[in-house]
């Protein structure tokens, strides 16, 4: 062997040991994200990746996290639950990231659960579905309100209200479906009964036909548990019908878009909302003021109209910071263990309180009941 | 329980009197060239999305409006036809098809990034005050629906019927050749078939959509549905069409009213299913002898 070879190799042997030393003793923290920017869910996808950025951005240009850098590596799922799977596969063996935030779709989150698990990681997912923390998985965490919520939301207004007959009105969507199972689920609990559980395609154009049924039933209010355009049909063709009842509709329809679809019809429909959508309206005492404020200015100024969707990218993404920050290391399982105890971290979603049998942490008090009066939100109490 | 099937009728032939106009635009290019087109829901989109963005955008009066997006879709139309079926012309029928449905794809694409993924309404014509007859409900905008579909029916039996160039369209599809022997126009007659289907659909989309809403992928459903009802009318009789349109309109309905809103869609494809077994040429079809 001569000399050139042997330098050679030492050369090369100490690049690798400190390509090695890189990874080990982690100069940066690597946030893995895998969203849906593209596909049906974009709307979801977009402002989350867009969010993400923004703050990792942020965090960078404030000196990081402990003096360290955080570095972003996201993958577009399209949706697709199969494409998930491999770039979380990807995300941990080759990128080898810290802490996983994202998965935008139920489907592409609860695929990679399994692989999570296995694989030891913390994952903090920004779906909606309550299957994800409902049995709880030791490695998996989520940030967005869940349907079961929102319906508890409803429901616990209705008593409020006396109300103990209830219409049940849903489409064909998953979301919608979703939300027809859990309000079938929780009315018992508050002391109502679903006269009628009417449903409607996702493309149909008329459900006077549903709702005459309903509207000879003893039903004393409404709910429609729906997404896109079927819940503002259903608003119109209450009206058209003059059912005087009042209207419940879900989270799914929380855009000033249903207002502008819906018009007048729209006036006194109730629902429950994320907190961000009225942030203006909120009293300066509220808690999530600030944060809410902070967010929906720094995202407005750079993309247009703020969204719920975003609000939980920048969740997810702080409990994991703060996560990493607490155990002062991204050894995987403390990390974990630090997320299972944020306590009061102030989020766009609510207030977030972890436990071992709690992997989303949110109240009731997260929904505001929302009423529309003269074409905008208003708080109700 | 009288008002309540009063009112599954009106609904029923409200939603009916959308898919006969839909269908109408299937039979017609049927009719001349033996042709699917699967970009007709589309044609119905884009007649909507246009008028919108041209009132709400551009600030045009809803009649000017609409007077140009129909335009705009005939265009279209015959694009489609001059730029995308002429060139294939001694292509199969089944290759045809394939090049519509390969339109219709492209087409919402082209919506898709033109206006992005937003749900778009319109104005209602007259009001929305609802009409009351007895218990059941109407609204102005659906008499608008019904008027349209059936001045349209009317105005296309007359051409079929009463004028030498709808005459001639039949001629093309009865014999091609033969037709072009007695001094048809044969390419002309093919241009004026897929207007006329563009200008149908272009203006049911935008009776509809104040009731129905629209988006860029509307069209879909739209365009299945139509093709449902031609095929339960019988593909090559317009007319036909049109009663297949407010049958299914109508079975839906009194389908989701009387028995399961959730079972709605699959009793009207059973019945399309079971007619389709018993009479394969479809309710008012022709049976079709094959040609030689």
């Amino acid at each position: 062997m001569n000399i050139r070879k042997t330098a050679c190799a030492l050369a090369i042997g100490t690049l690798l040991s400190l390509g090695a030393g890189q990874s080990l003793a982690g100069d940066t923290i690597k946030v893995g994200t895998f969203l849906a920017v593209t596909g049906g869910a974009s709307f979801l996808g977009d402002p989350e990746l867009k969010t993400l950025q923004m703050y990792v951005d942020e965090v960078n240009a404030a000196g990081g996290v402990d003096g360290k850098m955080v570095e972003l590596i996201h993958y577009d799922t399209g949706g697709n639950a199969k494409e998930a799977v491999n770039f979380v596969k990807r995300l941990i063996q080759k990128d080898r990231v810290d802490v996983i935030v994202g998965g935008t779709t139920s489907g592409t989150s609860i695929a990679v659960m399994p692989l999570v698990a296995s694989s030891g990681i913390p994952f903090i997912s920004l779906a909606g579905s309550v299957k994800i923390v409902q049995p709880v998985q030791k490695w998996t965490f989520k940030v967005p309100h869940t349907d079961a919520m929102a319906a508890a939301k409803i429901f616990g207004d209705m008593q409020r209200r006396g109300i103990t007959r209830v219409a049940l009105i849903s489409g064909s969507g998953g979301f919608d479906k979703s939300g027809r199972e859990q309000s079938i689920q929780l009315a018992p609990q508050f002391g109502i009964t679903l006269v009628a559980d009417e449903s409607y395609g996702a493309q149909d154009t008329d459900m006077t036909t549903q709702l005459t049924k309903i509207r000879d039933t003893d039903a004393q209010a409404i709910l429609n548990f729906g997404f896109g355009t079927g819940p503002a049909i259903v608003t119109k063709n209450v009206r058209q019908l003059g059912i005087d009842l009042p209207l419940y509709q879900s989270h799914g329809v929380a855009s000033k878009k249903f207002i502008e679809l819906a018009g007048d019809a729209a006036e006194g429909v109730r629902l429950p909302a994320a907190a961000l959508l009225v942030t203006d309206q909120l009293p300066d005492s509220d808690p999530q003021k600030a944060v809410l404020t902070a967010y929906k200015a720094k995202y407005e100024a750079a993309h247009g109209p703020v969204s719920t969707f975003g609000g939980h990218a920048y969740d997810g993404f702080y409990i994991a910071l703060e996560a990493i920050d607490r155990a002062n290391s991204t050894d995987k399982a403390k990390v974990r263990d630090e997320i299972e105890k944020t306590k009061g971290f102030v989020g766009t979603g609510g207030i977030y309180n972890m436990t071992q049998s709690d992997h989303l942490g949110l109240g009731m008090d997260a929904f505001k009941m929302l009423e529309i009066r003269n074409g905008d939100w208003t708080i109700v109490q | 329980m009288f008002d309540q099937i009063l009112q599954f009728i009106l609904t029923g032939i409200t939603v009916g009197a959308t898919y006969a106009l839909v269908a109408l635009g299937f039979a017609i290019i049927y009719n001349a060239s033996d042709v699917v087109n699967f970009s007709q829901g589309e044609f119905v989109m884009l007649g909507a999305m246009s008028t919108i963005a041209l009132s709400a955008g551009n600030g045009l009066p809803l009649w000017l409006a609409a007077a140009c997006s129909v335009a705009m879709v005939i265009c279209v139309g015959l694009m489609l036809q001059r730029f995308a079926i002429a060139p294939a012309r001694g292509a199969s029928v089944v290759t045809t098809i394939i090049i519509t449905i390969g339109a219709s794809i492209f087409l919402r694409g082209l919506a898709l990034l033109l206006w992005g993924k937003d749900i778009f309404g319109m104005p209602h014509f007259s009001g929305e005050v609802p009409l009351r007859i007895g218990e059941a409900t109407l609204l102005p905008q659906n008499l608008w629906v019904m008027g349209g579909a059936s001045v349209l029916v009317l105005g296309v039996h007359y051409f079929f019927n009463h004028t030498t160039h709808g005459k001639a369209i039949l001629a093309c599809s009865c014999n091609r050749t033969a037709a072009h022997l007695v001094g048809i126009n044969v390419g002309m007659m093919m241009l004026i078939a897929y207007g006329l289907s563009a200008l149908l659909g272009s203006l049911a989309g935008i009776l509809v959509a104040p009731i129905t809403f629209t988006s860029y992928d509307a069209g879909v459903m739209l365009g299945l549905k139509g093709f449902s009802a031609a095929i339960l009318g019988g593909m090559g009789n317009p007319m036909g069409a049109v009663a297949g349109g407010l049958l299914l309109g109508l079975i839906e309905s009194l389908a989701a009213g009387l028995i399961s809103s959730g079972y709605k869609d699959a009793i009207g494809f059973v019945i399309l299913l079971l007619v389709l077994f018993f009479r394969p040429s479809g309710l008012f079809g022709k049976a079709s002898a094959e040609r030689v």
